[in-house]
């Protein structure tokens, strides 16, 4: 393992206060190397939104320390982790989050805009660049509403791309898709992450967590096992074998 | 983010909802073109205020008879008639800053001649007098010199007179008797209308004051004197220098009281000039209430369209847009509208104003400063009325915001 872009040491977040708080995460120690695939695994209610919300710095822990990339979020104000999620963080939605009526290209360049300090200059450039890495450089123009579930993820991940983050966090990328679409988003997440991306993905399918070199089971706020992947599955593969077996249903 | 990316992306989510914006501009259109109709009404009276002011006479200086003390007990104003022709000739050869000066003999007769009769006001002058009223003919000519000196028969007939005389037939060198003495018509005068007070400035005969002491009344008083100052900048010394030639015409010593009086029309002026102005304020705060009314239909529809977008607010701030960021777009949003409103409003107002004179024959002044009215006006609502909407949406959690369905 690399050096650590994320670091939680004894992280805890309370929700409310005396009697009727919730302890959400009591006190979670992870350490994730550059280059990684962690998929974090749980029920609804052991902590795991809670834990994708903190290393997303949409939310800050009550207690203990979040070392991102170097930088100690627990100390950033409101608008300083609005720059950290810009600069560092890639974000893909179990419901792809696309903005409606927006063309595809642009919905992709919009990370870019709301850069600060040094702004991008060939914003659409980059933009295509980033959809014609996801496969979808042929689909600029394409509004949401055009576009299959697939589809849409695949912009979702090239908007996540596109400021080439530290760390790609995905929540339940597959939720919303039928098996096949879904081994072909992994594939895509494999590529990037062989081509030294780190990725972060909260699931509760074990299907999907299998692509991934390491799996994270949560439970009640606590990391009940962190170990890694020992039958990996290899998702172009499997997408190969599927082919085979149902060759008619797919040409249609 | 570029200010012109807010910009287009303004721009863009106000004609993604056609007709939800055209209904909320219409409230600001209406607001703005309301508050220019007001304004050029008001514009429009005051200026025919003026126009009716300097139609009196530019830089009119009116000298009248003064009260008299007999005995330490004073007799009020032209208690005693002191105003000679030789008060106008000194005048006339001595002041240096006039730019006429009249005699006024002031009658009432009844007038004979054309289609019936007429009583009205006959006034007895000079020729200078024309300069000083400014007034000129619409047929015939105006008397001369020459008239005056010879005390000819000779008569100017306001546009009453000789509409109640004449009807439509042109009275020029037809005659007429005043009282007794028949008169030839050498001229119609140009209307002037009615005066501030509401006088009719029409309802009038001009004669040779020669002839008027002769022929109609036999007095060799005059009821005033008017003269006209060369410029409005020696108003002020132009009367000094009356009351100068006045007081060595009229024989009065250094510490004595003047037995005359000698004004102008500025105070009249003033007075008239801000009762419009103060109407005219009067009428754009009314008007501003639509503005206002206007206002709230944006923050409403911006509070609205807050909380449709939620789930947009949601992912801009997760890919890294900051408060500040959502506060502006939603800000730039209401003010693009409102600027939009209040440039179709600012067509609507010229329209609606010109509009409004055709129909009712006001008068009616568009303001340049229309233009700046409605767009600053309209911006200001923008911002008002947009800061709680921008500032809900700046505030949203991004977590609960993703979360909203």
């Amino acid at each position: 393992m690399s050096h650590p872009v994320i670091s939680l040491d004894h992280v805890t977040r309370v929700y409310g206060e005396g009697d009727s708080a919730v302890h959400a995460l009591r006190g979670v120690n992870l350490t994730v190397g550059a280059g990684e695939l962690v998929a974090i695994m749980g029920t609804s209610g052991s902590g795991k939104s809670t834990m994708l919300n903190i290393l997303g710095c949409l939310d800050v822990p009550t207690g203990g320390h979040y070392v991102l990339d170097g930088v100690a979020v627990e100390t950033m104000s409101k608008p300083q982790l609005a720059d950290l999620r810009n600069a560092k963080l890639g974000f893909v939605f179990q419901g792809f989050n696309l903005l409606a009526r927006t063309s595809a290209v642009e919905n992709v360049e919009l990370p870019l805009l709301y850069r600060r300090g040094n702004p991008v200059k060939n914003t659409r450039e980059r933009a295509v660049a980033a959809l014609e890495r996801v496969g979808l450089g042929k689909r600029l123009d394409h509004h949401p509403s055009m576009l299959s579930g697939g589809q849409q993820q695949r912009v979702a991940i090239a908007r996540a791309l596109v400021t080439e983050p530290t760390v790609l966090l995905a929540d339940e990328p597959t939720g919303n898709l039928d098996s096949r679409t879904s081994i072909e988003v992994m594939a895509l997440f494999q590529a990037l992450n062989d081509q030294g991306i780190t990725v972060i993905l909260v699931t509760h399918e074990h299907d999907v967590a299998q692509y991934a070199r390491r799996v994270i089971e949560m439970r009640d706020g606590h990391i009940l096992r962190d170990h890694p992947v020992t039958d990996r599955h290899i998702a172009a593969d499997d997408l190969v074998a599927l082919d085979a077996t149902t060759p008619m249903e797919e040409a249609a | 983010m570029t200010g012109q990316t807010v910009f287009r992306m303004a721009l863009k989510s106000i004609f993604k909802n056609k007709m939800r914006t055209a209904l909320t501009m219409l409230g600001i259109v209406i607001g703005v073109g309301a508050v220019i109709v007001m304004v050029a009404i008001g514009n429009g009276a005051q200026a025919q205020i003026k126009s009716q002011i300097s139609g009196l006479g530019t830089n009119l200086i009116v000298i009248t008879a003064g009260s008299v003390n007999t005995g330490g007990a004073s007799q009020g104003a032209q208690s005693f008639n002191r105003l000679t022709v030789d008060d106008v000739d000194a005048i006339k050869r001595e002041a240096t800053l006039l730019g006429g000066v009249s005699p006024v003999i002031v009658t009432r007769t009844q007038i004979v001649g054309g289609s019936g009769n007429w009583r009205a006001e006959v006034n007895g002058v000079s020729t200078d007098f024309f300069a000083i009223r400014d007034w000129t003919t619409t047929s015939g000519d105006l008397f001369t010199e020459e008239d005056v000196r010879t005390k000819r028969t000779v008569v100017l007939l306001g546009a009453t007179v000789a509409k109640n005389l004449f009807a439509d037939s042109d009275p020029v060198g037809r005659e007429i008797r005043l009282g007794k003495t028949p008169f030839t018509v050498a001229g119609v005068l140009a209307p002037k209308g009615q005066t501030a007070s509401g006088s009719d400035q029409d309802d009038v005969v001009i004669v040779p004051y020669t002839t008027a002491q002769t022929r109609l009344n036999g007095f060799s008083f005059l009821g005033q004197i008017l003269a006209s100052a060369s410029s409005p900048a020696s108003l002020a010394p132009a009367q000094e220098e009356i009351k100068v030639i006045m007081r060595a015409a009229h024989g009065i010593p250094n510490g004595g009281t003047d037995d005359f009086t000698v004004r102008d029309q500025t105070a009249i002026a003033k007075a008239a000039t801000s009762t419009s102005s103060i109407m005219t304020s009067l009428l754009a705060a009314i008007a501003s209430v639509s503005l206002i009314v206007g206002g709230i239909g944006i923050m409403n529809i911006m509070l609205v369209s807050v909380t449709e977008r939620t789930r947009e607010i949601g992912i801009r701030m997760a890919i890294g847009a900051r408060g500040s960021d959502v506060m502006l777009q939603f800000l730039v949003e209401s003010i693009v509208m409102c600027l939009l409103g209040g440039l179709l409003g600012l067509a609507v107002g010229v329209g609606g104003a010109s509009l409004v004179g055709r129909l009712t024959g006001w008068s009616i002044a568009t303001p340049a400063s229309a233009v700046f009215l409605a767009i600053g006006f309209s911006a200001a609502v923008g911002i008002f009325f947009g800061f709680y909407p921008a500032r809900k949406a700046a505030s949203l959690d991004p977590i609960q915001a993703l979360r909203f369905e």
